[in-house]
């Protein structure tokens, strides 16, 4: 049993410390929360890649970085590293200049506006295993409406999913088909924020369609294409779903043509169950994806005006 | 049931025997054999009152992943079903045990059971066994022959090659009709392998299975012939349907001449097809030349997790799937062929005419040693690929495959 001394001033919060100590009590359950569900597993996957871990193995020994030498001379990781580079590199500058060029066309579309915007939308929310299915069909080397198309234009027929170089491309233009949609709508909204007096004021000044698109437009849609080439390039990185369902008995496309790092890593860990080596892998694209994320943010929104 | 129940109290309270033991059976969710599985146990009940049998079933993608993630956890089967290419890494890893010799004698299995059977037998033990088996056979179109003018199924290769080009229609890639369903990550690859490369005098593998031996001239020959039947002879094209099963799809649309597929394929083709089919063995090189196939089939294998009663159980369990009663049964309610040399010997079912071609073929059926099924599958389709579609050279293809193969083999074995 302990008494108060006798005398000693009653300590007490004062009320904004309590606020505050009220404020970080409640911040502290989805704190908890993002600790267990995200990062617990996110540092996990850095500790298991330093070991030998597979499930069909008792054992799962320690050892250092042999996972990551092992990926540095992995033939396949680099064809995958490359196939995934390429999908960037074609997918987010198309999805982005035709996002802009249709959001211009449709900021202009008087009738059946409405319309227009939800039938360029409908891609984005259909299932991928559905729209797989019809990409197969229409680029089908048989009976694929493209290669009639090809045909009747008195061009050769192409085997598109089935050639290792055409492979990759027909993919890439799936994934910005699906995208669109969504493209769209954000630079919908990117124009409609930008003011109308400024446009008038430069017409005023007697600047012509062009100068207007370069001069007010662009600078002004600025945010809504940084913030499409960081999200479009984290998912052109992560790519998996679309390479899956495109080609369902040779995952990752005739001799690893469509094969992306997310493939990889998932035929690495469940058809091989090479947990720790599919961990390095993982550990691999997360760093890759940070670098890019931080070097974009850093200079794509320096010119940033509003 | 109440009286039995009341039976078996009093019973067990005087004896303590009559508890009764419940087993777990796993196997991949094929709709023809869960309901036949079924209808065993509750056979196998009736005959072993003292036991139950829970049959649980996963999506065949899944099916592997989840045997191999719930063994170790001690949960999972007591008795579960698995292809036999994944034996060696699930004998390796301790999730089977072997079959305990006196239930099941060696000799005894070795004697009585179809001759690719003994893969499954390590470090002279059996640690899994089949209730059926499966070869390969040409499935071919009678009324696209018969439109083609052609008679007779082919006998030799060159038979083969001359009725599919009959019946083609068409140029690449635009065929509207294919003389052959060339597939190769289908069971095309085995065909190369265990089929024509021996037939051009070759072995795919050294006996231990441990050193690949297929680099050679039969190998080269082998893959010549296989590639030249979509690059020369224009008989058809890979993937001529979208889709997973493309090039059965595409038979059973009627729009191909002949297939190479497995007797697993029987039910689904003669519940699908809407024209004349019929099967006929694989070709041989020339009348009277040398004949192979390839043989596989899915064991049913004890696991670590069986001890005790569960364990005896499980045993009574896998004599009464493994035996002859039952794998007539199997037959006439899933179409795969017995394991039993005796049954595969009668006389009804060798001359049956859809059965009967993959019966015959079992004396000469070859097993491939897997211990990586997946990596070992792709070694050869890549290879196979790298001729058919990038027009690469058959020799340099055969080369890449065996040492990548070699690599896979090693990895295993060396470690």
């Amino acid at each position: 049993m302990t008494t108060r001394a006798p005398g000693l001033p009653r300590r007490s919060l004062s009320i904004r410390q309590r606020q505050t100590l009220t404020a970080y009590t409640f911040l502290a359950v989805p704190l908890l929360f993002f600790l267990i569900v995200r990062f617990a597993p996110t540092i996990s996957a850095f500790r298991l890649s330093l070991f030998k871990y597979s499930i069909l193995k008792d054992t799962s020994p320690f050892i250092g970085l042999d996972n990551y030498t092992r990926l540095a001379q992995d033939e396949n990781f680099h064809k995958a590293l490359l196939n995934t580079a390429l999908y960037t590199v074609i997918g987010v500058p198309a999805q982005i200049v035709l996002g802009l060029a249709v959001a211009l066309l449709l900021g202009r579309a008087r009738l059946f506006q409405g319309l227009l915007r939800a039938l360029y939308f409908l891609p984005y929310i259909t299932p991928v295993v559905a729209a797989a299915w019809v990409w197969q069909w229409l680029f089908s080397p048989q009976f694929g409406p493209v290669n009639t198309l090809l045909i009747w234009l008195h061009l050769p027929p192409q085997n598109f999913l089935t050639s290792p170089s055409q492979a990759l491309p027909t993919t890439a233009a799936l994934v910005v088909w699906q995208n669109l949609g969504f493209q769209i709508v954000l630079f919908l909204a990117g124009l409609a924020a930008i003011p109308r007096s400024l446009y008038e004021a430069a017409e005023l000044d007697g600047a012509g369609g062009w100068r207007l698109f370069t001069g007010i437009t662009l600078p002004l849609l600025n945010p809504t294409i940084v913030f499409s080439i960081v999200t479009g390039t984290i998912a052109y990185l992560q790519l998996f779903t679309q390479i899956v369902n495109l080609n369902f008995t040779d995952q990752g496309g005739p001799l690893g043509s469509t094969l992306s790092v997310a493939v990889y890593i998932y035929q690495m860990a469940f058809g091989r169950y090479e947990m720790g080596y599919a961990a390095a892998l993982t550990v691999v694209l997360f760093v890759i994806i940070l670098i890019i994320t931080l070097f974009q943010l850093r200079f794509l929104t320096r010119r940033i005006e509003y | 049931m109440k009286k039995l129940l009341a039976l078996s109290a009093v019973l067990g309270m005087t004896s303590a025997v009559a508890a009764p033991v419940t087993i777990t059976y796993w196997q991949y969710d094929y709709a023809s054999k869960v309901t036949e599985m079924n209808a065993l146990i509750k056979k196998f009940e009736a005959a072993n009152p003292d036991i139950m049998v829970k049959q649980e079933n996963f999506p065949y993608d899944a099916y592997n992943q989840k045997v191999a993630t719930s063994v170790p956890a001690g949960q999972g089967p007591d008795v579960v079903n698995m292809y036999y290419g994944w034996l060696p890494q699930y004998i390796d890893s301790g999730y089977l045990q072997p079959l305990p010799a006196k239930d099941f004698p060696t000799s005894q299995i070795d004697a009585t059971f179809a001759p690719m059977v003994r893969i499954s037998k390590s470090n002279g033990k059996y640690y899994a066994l089949p209730t059926a088996v499966r070869t390969l056979a040409v499935f071919y179109n009678k009324d696209l022959f018969r439109a083609a003018g052609i008679t007779q199924p082919p006998h030799t290769w060159d038979q083969f090659i001359a009725d599919a080009q009959k019946i083609v229609k068409g140029t690449a890639p635009r065929y509207t009709t294919l003389g052959f369903g060339i597939q190769p990550d289908a069971q095309d690859y085995h065909v190369v392998r265990e089929v024509l490369l021996r037939q051009f005098g070759g072995q795919p593998y050294t006996k231990d299975g441990k050193t690949v031996t297929y680099a050679s001239d039969a190998g080269v020959k082998a893959m010549t012939f296989y590639t030249d039947m979509m690059t020369k002879q224009k008989l058809g094209i890979p993937n001529f349907f979208p889709g997973n099963n493309s090039y059965r799809d595409a038979f059973i649309a009627g729009k191909v001449g002949m297939i190479i597929d497995g007797s697993f394929a029987v039910g689904t083709i003669s519940t699908a097809a809407k024209f004349n089919w019929g099967v006929t063995p694989l070709p041989v090189l020339k009348q009277g030349g040398m004949r192979a196939n390839f043989g596989s089939f899915w064991v049913n294998g004890i696991t670590k997790n069986a001890t005790g009663d569960k364990l005896s159980a499980s045993i009574k369990f896998l004599k009464f799937l493994t035996s002859e009663d039952t794998q007539r049964d199997w037959l006439k309610n899933v179409g795969e062929i017995p394991a039993s040399r005796k049954l595969s010997g009668d006389a009804a079912l060798r001359s049956d005419p859809v059965f009967g071609p993959f019966v015959y073929s079992l004396p000469f059926a070859y097993s491939t040693v897997f211990v990586d099924e997946a990596g070992q599958r792709k070694a050869w389709v890549d290879a196979i690929n790298t001729v058919l579609l990038q027009g690469g050279d058959p020799a340099a293809a055969i080369k890449q495959a065996a040492s990548n193969e070699q690599k896979i083999l090693d990895g295993f074995y060396k470690k």
